[in-house]
């Protein structure tokens, strides 16, 4: 009797305990999903400058329309087609970057590898804004920061420096065993078929996180890309436009536009970064681990 | 060869010392005529090439080279200046220099230089080689073999050679750049935007001054950021993982519908989440309307307006950027801490909050201290959020920085809205050593310092 009462004391203090967190956790993630339920309902609105409320008052699918049409102030479709072409160049460099200096900072060993590792760690102390004033200048010594020129400047200025994001890929290849490189070797492998057709095809999460990470790069950077194309509405991409878009001159007339463009863009990074979650888990928790 | 090589990693048993001292004439030669040594011993096709790269580098250093070198210590001293010309009846302007430019170049021309050195090393070195093993009557490398080895011995060769160009060329030459600015008086301050000169340690005294009103903001400046950093960084971090931890006990049902719910916060663009927060969060926005509806406000709360305000909105606002990836990275480490310490606890009689003080943490912090490390460099550095969130503002009267910018909003700022690039750099500089300083202590102190290869 007396167990049995102290069972059910329990499964009651259970139960209200579940039921706690289930509401703690339903109001965070209201308050996790409002900002976007609000800005996909704006988008939606008909009225073009910024409302108060979370539901609009009329709905109506101009903005998306006027988007892709109305390319008088903010031509969005040519916006779209440099951030693509941008994405795809700067994700076959940089993967390629990032994956051959993984490769050589896990499995290769030289002299100045270590040295590299540290240079690295104190080029990523300092603030990446510092040298953009002076990134510009060299793109204009070397003839980059005119007309159809800006897009390989882009390309490189997001490229380059890849080289230096070696950590999550490092990591991941250490965990391949060394047994396998050796195996091949005794079988009369080079390093480098060692590196294409032994660690290359095992390493497809971390290929797909490096390559998903590095295409996302230009849709989501504004800095840069304001830097580098100054006054040349031609060549902006996507985030300079949608940035331009909440400018004071701009606000009332095409902030439901902004929420379009924002909701437009957001849907391909969100699934993209959805898909590769799983990946960025595995090689960060990886990478602490060792 | 390569048993002695192993014996001893990486050393090269045709070391420049060598070279110097015991080479024969053809390795002598070398040294002035880059490639000889390789061409008299049948490498034709490198020793053209390092013949090529040396006339290559003595034209460029006549063409400009030399110019930019004897440029660099005055950094140009004529002004542009305007003539009239008497036949056209006009005014002309003459081109004056440059500084920054001149800079520039100095700094590029430098960078050759440098290479030119190692090239020529490894000229000496290859000429040696060739020598030696032709004198014992050995095998030469034909140049087939040579690009064999740089498939196989030497891949780290090839496979770095241009990441490396390209880190060298977008990463280490503009740091230099523009750490040279901060010993100039490169700013519109004094009108210096076209010439300026070199002024030694005068900018840093500038900003480390108390009395200066540069100084008293670069003091203001870096007290936030650093308290900033650290709330961000551990706020995040302690939240991130008890709703890691609440998620993931064994009473919650749909995990995933929850994990998926706060990772969609992340999954957006950071400048499209953060830019509608900022909507949400002025004056007539969503938050201070639906407050006002509710009636728990009669006028607008200044969340972005009031410096106070401010400082707390931003913090806050991080949370809601900032705990979704803190979930997302602890919750695999999470699963690994050992159930008996958890069993041994509960038999103790510990409720959850003296298991998560006790247990959870000193054993997440004690494997987690370099992520940490990252996170809190990533937060000083943190431009997007405040950049996007406040821009920086309140702004007091005549200031040059908000109440809510950090060091890197800051040089932003400093460089490309206000123009003062030296006093920029100095704040970049000084970034770096507060940050270095505060993860070397931190390294340090950590096991994974002791013995980073134990892990491999």
């Amino acid at each position: 009797m007396n167990k049995k009462e102290m069972t059910s004391s329990m499964k009651t203090r259970k139960l209200i305990t579940n039921i706690i967190v289930h509401v703690c956790l339903t109001l965070l993630s209201l308050i996790w999903l409002v900002p976007i339920a609000w800005v996909v309902m704006q988008s939606f609105s008909g009225t073009m400058a910024p409302t108060s409320d979370l539901i609009p008052k009329s709905w109506s699918l101009n903005n998306y329309i006027k988007l892709f049409t109305d390319t008088s102030i903010f031509n969005f479709p040519k916006m779209f087609k440099n951030t693509f072409i941008i994405a795809v160049f700067t994700c076959l460099i940089s993967t390629f970057f990032a994956l051959s200096v993984s490769y050589c900072m896990s499995r290769l060993r030289f002299k100045m590898r270590k040295k590299y590792m540290n240079i690295a760690m104190i080029l990523g102390l300092f603030p990446g804004f510092m040298s953009m004033v002076a990134v510009y200048y060299i793109l204009k010594a070397i003839g980059l920061s005119e007309g159809a020129m800006i897009r390989v400047a882009l390309v490189l200025v997001y490229s380059a420096s890849s080289g230096l994001s070696f950590y999550i890929a490092k990591g991941f290849f250490d965990t391949i065993p060394k047994s396998l490189d050796e195996a091949a070797y005794l079988d009369g492998c080079t390093k480098f078929q060692v590196f294409t057709k032994v660690t290359i095809p095992l390493s497809k999460p971390i290929i797909v996180y490096t390559v998903l990470t590095s295409f996302m790069g230009p849709w989501l950077d504004f800095i840069f890309a304001k830097v580098i194309c100054r006054a040349n509405a031609e060549y902006y991409t996507v985030a300079i436009g949608l940035w331009n878009m909440l400018e004071k001159e701009y606000l009332n007339s095409w902030y439901s536009c902004f929420a379009a463009g924002a909701v437009v863009i957001s849907i391909p990074i969100a699934i993209l970064f959805i898909f590769m979650q799983r990946y960025y888990t595995e090689g960060l928790s990886g990478a602490v681990k060792g | 060869m390569f048993g002695i090589s192993k014996k001893k990693e990486f050393e090269n048993p045709y070391s420049l010392l060598d070279a110097v001292t015991k080479g024969g004439i053809s390795t002598k030669l070398s040294m002035v005529v880059m490639g000889l040594g390789n061409i008299m011993h049948g490498q034709i096709v490198k020793g053209l090439a390092f013949l090529a790269t040396e006339i290559a580098f003595i034209w460029f250093m006549i063409q400009s080279g030399i110019n930019c070198l004897y440029m660099l210590p005055s950094l140009g001293t004529n002004a542009q200046q305007k003539v009239y010309n008497e036949e056209l009846g006009i005014y002309e302007y003459i081109q004056g220099d440059n500084s920054l430019l001149i800079l520039l170049y100095g700094v590029a021309t430098i960078f050759l230089i440098i290479g030119m050195i190692f090239m020529w090393m490894s000229a000496v070195k290859s000429a040696y080689k060739t020598e030696t093993l032709a004198k014992r009557g050995k095998h030469v490398n034909n140049l087939h073999e040579d690009l064999k080895e740089l498939l196989n011995e030497r891949l780290h060769c090839s496979l770095l050679t241009l990441p490396v160009l390209g880190v060298l060329i977008f990463n280490i030459l503009p740091l230099i750049f523009m750490i040279c600015m901060a010993f100039t008086n490169y700013s519109k301050e004094g009108k210096h935007l076209v010439l300026f000169d070199w002024v030694g340690l005068t900018n840093f005294a500038k900003v480390l001054n108390f009395q200066d009103s540069i100084g008293q903001e670069f003091w203001s400046v870096l007290g936030w950021t650093l308290i900033w950093a650290v709330f961000a960084t551990f706020l995040n971090y302690v939240l991130g993982m008890i709703l890691a931890i609440v998620i993931n006990r064994d009473g919650t049902r749909l995990k995933g519908l929850w994990r998926f719910c706060f990772v969609l916060s992340i999954a957006i663009p950071q400048f499209v989440s953060l830019l509608v927060v900022r909507t949400m969060l002025k004056d007539s926005g969503f938050i201070n309307n639906l407050l006002s509806q509710l009636g728990l406000i009669t006028k607008p709360l200044p969340f972005l307006t009031n410096a106070t305000w401010a400082r707390v909105t931003v913090i806050i606002a991080n949370l809601w950027i900032g705990i979704p990836y803190t979930m997302m990275q602890v919750t695999g480490i999470l699963q690994n801490i050992p159930a008996e310490l958890y069993e041994a606890a509960k038999v103790d009689g510990a409720n959850a909050f003296v298991t998560f003080f006790k247990i959870t943490l000193p054993y997440m912090l004690f494997v987690t201290t370099p992520y940490l490390i990252t996170t809190f460099t990533g937060n000083v550095n943190n431009f997007n959020v405040i950049f996007l969130l406040t821009g920086g503002a309140p702004v007091p009267v005549g200031a040059t920085a908000g109440k809510t910018d950090l060091l890197v909003t800051w040089l932003y700022k400093l460089t490309v809205d206000q123009q003062y690039y030296n006093i920029g750099a100095v704040i970049g500089i000084l970034t770096f050593v507060v940050l270095a300083i505060v993860s070397l202590v931190t390294y340090r102190n950590t096991g994974s310092y002791k013995n980073e290869e134990g892990f491999q």
